[in-house]
């Protein structure tokens, strides 16, 4: 079955085609890192700008790169949420488009639901039921899969985004912007037990995260509790042990809560998805911890971690033989 | 001719004690309020939030930083949009991601790094500083500006949960 899946929740135009939810034959995306560059962050109505314009030629390239065309498809599948809304509609109404007039079935999928997906992609790995953290920017969040269809959320932070807290400590420790990579480069030269920062887990099963209390803390070490004092008057030995101490103890927050979640869940296996699963020192620490617990640890390909369409014809494949076509009445929800 | 101010202080010694004073304020919000908070990294804007949306029977636990996303949206009695301008440079990118609409619709808004984005403001507003102390000190200061937020700074006086400091004109 040949699906041609449709991406642009956010600020990533994507087009990709799936063999049978596992082969990608092909898998384009236009990001707009560029162009939102200037405002530090995503712009919600220039994303869906720019998705009108990137949609047809990322289209006609993807169909190109797999060497087939529309009227090929078995199926065409579409996010239609969780996402700026602006953006969603984009895609939905592509896809809209592209079955009427081609008369192929649709399909709705949840961005969130493709996300863990992604570890099947060009790989025959089941990992299902199993427990996933998606963490990035934006989210630092916690799923248990009973199957690829069926997932709960069962932990999230309740204050900033891992990546976020990644991102302002850089900027206490004047490291230059994406601050996720500047942290994990200076990391590797300090010593990540140089400082005790506490490590805590929030909520009823204590599979919450908070990231408020550790950004704070290094901001005191930093500047001292009266804020007299700035990153240019610490020594560079001394930096590069805060950083590795304050990586050190998000890793640890993520993978404690992360095998706490899979132990509770009775599952054996852990998927780790979002573009702060880059991060060196965690893929290290969680590999490891899994190990020692005769747990598997899977890791999408960095190219499916981000947003990407071939994880959204994956799923969809899924989804149709599940039986879960959608009609042309489906809606984009924010 | 000038806006009417009012403008208090008070310390706080933990989370709970910055969130009582949001909460209560929200008590006192309608729609089309806005809220500016300012004061940097760690200072407790997103936890005073919290205080806000609780305040105004919604969900703390929804209440994240919005930095990522420049702006969240959480239902409660009145419907709150959560601004953070930290990755913002200019007041133009705040109208950009449209600020403007937001306020003047029927809700009411939060704006962590005001001070980020000041002509984007309106001029009739609650402003909120936020200033490290110590490790679990926060010197929270209100200033009211417009007649109807200088009567709600009067009232969380009146509560004993400020002090009152000069009016700054």
């Amino acid at each position: 079955m040949l699906i041609l899946g449709i991406e642009s929740s956010c600020d990533e135009t994507s087009v990709a085609v799936v063999q049978d939810g596992r082969r990608v034959l092909a898998s384009v995306v236009a990001s707009q890192v560029d162009l939102h560059a200037r405002y530090g962050g995503v712009v919600p109505e220039l994303a869906a700008r720019a998705h009108i314009e990137c949609m047809t030629p990322v289209m006609t390239e993807a169909c190109r790169a797999a060497g087939v065309t529309v009227a090929d498809a078995d199926a065409i599948a579409v996010v239609n949420t969780p996402g700026l809304i602006g953006s969603l509609l984009i895609g939905v109404t592509a896809a809209k488009t592209l079955a009427w007039l081609h008369g192929k079935p649709l399909v709705a999928v949840n961005h969130i639901q493709a996300h863990p997906y992604a570890v099947c992609l060009d790989s025959d790995i089941e990992p299902w039921p199993c427990v996933s953290l998606v963490v990035s920017g934006g989210h630092t969040t916690l799923y248990h899969h009973a199957g690829p269809l069926q997932m709960q959320r069962i932990g999230r932070t309740v204050d900033d985004a891992a990546g976020e807290a990644f991102d302002k400590v850089a900027a206490i420790l004047d490291l230059p912007y994406p601050g996720g990579p500047s942290v994990d480069r200076l990391a590797r030269r300090g010593n990540p037990r140089a400082i005790a920062f506490k490590r805590s887990a929030v909520g009823p099963e204590q599979l919450d995260f908070s990231f408020s209390g550790i950004k704070t803390a290094v901001l005191y070490e930093v500047c001292g509790h009266d804020l007299s004092r700035t990153a240019a008057e610490m020594a560079d030995d001394r930096k590069a042990d805060v950083a590795a101490s304050f990586q050190e103890a998000v890793v640890d927050m993520l993978v404690a809560n992360t095998l706490r979640a899979a132990e509770s869940r009775a599952v054996d296996t852990i998927i780790l998805g979002g573009g702060v699963s880059a991060n060196g020192r965690l893929r290290e620490k969680m590999a490891e911890a899994a190990r020692r617990r005769g747990m598997a640890c899977h890791v999408p390909p960095l190219k499916y971690c981000t947003d990407n369409a071939a994880m959204v014809a994956g799923l969809a494949h899924v989804m149709m033989r599940a039986g879960l076509v959608a009609d042309l009445a489906f809606e984009a929800k924010a | 001719m000038a806006i009417v101010r009012a403008r208090a202080s008070c310390l706080c010694d933990g989370i709970d004690q910055t969130q009582l004073r949001a909460a209560a304020l929200a008590a006192r919000l309608v729609a089309g309020d806005v809220v500016c908070l300012c004061g940097q990294l760690g200072a407790g804007k997103t936890y005073f939030t919290k205080g806000l949306v609780r305040g105004l029977g919604g969900d703390a636990d929804d209440v994240t930083s919005p930095t990522f996303v420049l702006m969240q949206v959480y239902e409660a009695r009145l419907t709150v949009s959560h601004f953070d301008a930290y990755r913002l440079t200019s007041s133009a990118q705040m109208l950009d991601i449209g600020s403007d609409e937001t306020f003047a619709g029927d809700g009411v808004s939060v704006v962590e790094w005001a001070d980020r984005v000041p002509e984007a403001l309106p001029d009739e507003r609650y402003e909120v500083r936020l200033a490290v102390r110590g490790p679990t000190q926060r010197f929270l200061e209100i200033t009211g500006r417009g007649r109807r937020q200088a009567d709600a700074v009067a009232f969380l006086v009146s509560q004993g949960l400020f002090q009152p400091t000069d009016p700054v004109l």
